[in-house]
């Protein structure tokens, strides 16, 4: 039967060789993957400025992006697709809750140039190769 | 109990249970809000209620592990603890953290990402916390006459805990790679060195409880661990397929997290083979039903349901939607939950010398936490079944769909009525322990 070593042999072994996997993968998606596949080129301060403003507000907090984030409202990667510029400005520059089916949203009441700068921010999300993500419902017609 | 300073371990756990009360008003909160009910929404809006939920869970969990440990570490290493002082210090800035943490979340200052919404300058606070405390514990363990296996792996866990924390605290402009190392937070934690620590926990109570002999259980200790880093490390994957970093991780995270279950598979087969194998019962039978409830239940909540939607082709479908959820809460509670409410169990008659072993409360809120937990799960996943296929197959709008499942949050509420009445007569027999007291030592 197996012995105490050997099982903390299996223990050390194991983790160091699948460590090093996944540094190597990580290394490799992280230089050659990512700048395509999110287009790093496309990646202007706008952009950043609004991914502050995303993070600043907890927009996770509701919503979902790339699929993380809460489960209280939409999906928001392909909003840009969806809604076009003018309707997230507005539910982003509105001074009462938007809420265009019941549930609320806060009341943030940005400017005109914030609005513009989540509006970079989810443009160039949108844009991300996500593998599929989020699917085409096919039931749909 | 056998050494003065273990005493400190009842004020972490003392910590604990007030946050999980709190942890639970905001799940109440949320739950409202999910059915229509969204009255406190100028107070506490949704994203508010939710990282004070999520937040106060992972704290009073750390609140917990750390309290297991001040308890376990004396009494494996044969030493007292290397400094009391320090280690109130410690609980203090902890919760002083906490709240501010808190507070802050009412007030919009935070960091929007997802469990781990602590703003940068708090962040810091945590590493000096963190860093008093594996302080105290190593030099503990150092100094002491004995390193078992037991400690050793608790107190990797930990260590590596703390380390994993800090690739959260970059700032990347590219939120694909923000999301990509702050995985390496949440999922190495979870499913990978946390595990480390629920091991060391349930192996110590196992020795205990049990009465086996130190070196099978510490053997097969070294067996579900290395389980779960050969299949957790890879199994970061599954949360790369649909973030833009790439096709390889469908492969390799599809695979190594499907073999995820195997080390919660272990972790119950071993707390069973155990308890089977044990010829001194012990008398504290509430401790030993939460011992074996975390082994069984976290194969149940993080085995299972983790399989049933770490696919990649299901995951298309479910990535990010009620279905997380509902696996998140019993991952959650069968894990880590659970293992700290053992180790509570079990701590609290050695350290008050009043041996509550056998109460009706005790075990009533064994079974009313774990059967509304169970409820509640259910709930999360009808809800979460249905909004998949009507948003992602049929393709109807995110707010019709939600208007269609609201019932199933009556449901969630119920259910999550049933556990909250269980967790009371948890931290009613907790008060009822009384403080810790060195009557209790016990010497040998
Ligand atoms: C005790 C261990 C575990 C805990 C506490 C846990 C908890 C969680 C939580 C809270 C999430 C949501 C994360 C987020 O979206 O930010 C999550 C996601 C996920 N978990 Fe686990 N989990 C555990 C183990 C597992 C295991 C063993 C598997 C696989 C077999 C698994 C598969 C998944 C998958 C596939 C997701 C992604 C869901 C999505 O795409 O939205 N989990 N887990
Ligand atoms: C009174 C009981 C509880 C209620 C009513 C409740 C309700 C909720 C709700 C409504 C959400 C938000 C889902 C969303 O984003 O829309 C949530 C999130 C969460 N809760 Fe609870 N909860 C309760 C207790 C617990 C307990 C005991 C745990 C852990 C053991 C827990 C762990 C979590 C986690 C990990 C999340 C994040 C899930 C994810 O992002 O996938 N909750 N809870
Ligand atoms: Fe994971």
């Amino acid at each position: 039967m197996l012995s105490k070593s050997q099982a903390k042999t299996f223990f050390l072994g194991g983790t160091i060789v699948t460590f090093a996997v996944f540094l190597a993968l990580s290394w490799t998606s992280l230089s050659n993957e990512v700048p395509k596949r999110t287009h790093e080129e496309n990646l202007t301060p706008q952009v950043v400025r609004g991914k502050q403003i995303w993070e600043a507000n907890n927009c996770m907090g509701c919503h979902t992006i790339m699929g993380e984030g809460a489960y209280y409202a939409p999906e928001l990667t392909k909003v840009y697709e969806r809604r076009g510029e003018g309707y997230i400005k507005a539910a982003l520059m509105s001074k009462t809750p938007w809420s265009p089916r019941g549930r609320k949203m806060v009341a943030y009441g940005f400017s005109e140039q914030q609005a513009n700068d989540v509006v970079a921010f989810l443009k160039w999300i949108g844009e991300t190769d996500l593998n599929g993500f989020p699917p085409k419902p096919d039931l749909k017609k | 109990m056998k050494y003065r300073s273990q005493k400190v371990a009842y004020w972490f756990f003392a910590l604990s249970m007030l946050l999980l009360s709190l942890q639970l008003v905001y799940g109440f909160i949320m739950g409202f809000a999910h059915m229509g009910y969204d009255g406190l929404h100028s107070v506490v809006a949704f994203n508010t209620a939710r990282a004070v939920h999520t937040n106060l869970l992972v704290v009073w969990l750390l609140s917990g592990f750390m309290g297991a440990a001040y308890y376990i570490i004396p009494e494996e290493a044969e030493n007292e603890l290397a400094s009391v002082k320090l280690a109130y210090a410690q609980l203090i800035s902890l919760a002083v953290v906490g709240v501010i943490a808190i507070v802050g979340y009412h007030f919009n200052y935070w960091e929007g990402r997802k469990f781990l919404e602590i703003p940068r300058p708090l962040d810091y606070l945590v590493v000096v916390n963190v860093l008093t405390f594996l302080g105290i514990i190593l030099v503990t363990l150092f100094k002491g006459k004995k390193r078992t296996t037991t400690a050793l792996v608790l107190t990797m866990g930990l260590v590596f805990a703390a380390l994993l924390y800090l690739p959260g605290m970059i700032w990347f402009d590219n939120q694909a790679i923000d999301s990509f190392f702050r995985w390496w937070v949440v999922h190495l934690w979870v499913e990978g060195v946390w595990e480390l620590i629920m091991g060391g926990i349930l192996s110590f109570l196992l020795i205990k409880i049990t009465g086996v002999d130190r070196e099978v259980i510490e053997k097969w200790l070294y067996v579900i661990v290395g389980l779960t880093f050969i299949s957790g490390i890879l199994g970061t994957g599954h949360h790369y397929y649909y973030i833009g970093v790439g096709k390889i991780w469908i492969i390799v995270g599809g695979i190594f997290s499907a073999l995820e279950p195997l080390a919660f598979l272990g972790m119950a087969l071993f707390a069973i083979a155990m308890y089977r194998k044990g010829e001194k019962k012990h008398p504290n039978k509430i401790a030993l039903s939460w011992t074996l409830g975390t082994a069984i239940v976290s194969f149940v909540g993080a085995g299972l349901l983790g399989l049933a939607h770490t696919i990649p082709q299901v995951n298309m479908y479910t990535h990010g939607t009620l279905v997380t959820a509902m696996h998140g809460h019993l991952a959650f509670w069968g894990a880590y939950a659970m293992i700290v409410l053992a180790i509570i169990s079990y701590a609290m008659p050695n350290l008050t010398g009043r041996k509550l072993y056998d109460t009706t409360t005790g075990l009533y809120a064994f079974w009313l936490s774990n059967i509304g937990m169970l409820g509640m799960t259910v709930a999360f996943g009808v809800a979460g079944v249905a909004q998949v296929y009507l948003e992602r197959k049929v393709g109807l709008e995110f707010g019709d769909v939600q208007k269609e499942i609201q019932v199933h949050f009556l449901i969630l509420v119920s259910c999550a009525t049933m556990f909250t009445t269980g967790i009371c007569m948890y931290i009613y027999e907790f008060v009822k322990h009384g403080r810790p007291s060195d009557e209790a030592l016990v010497t040998q």
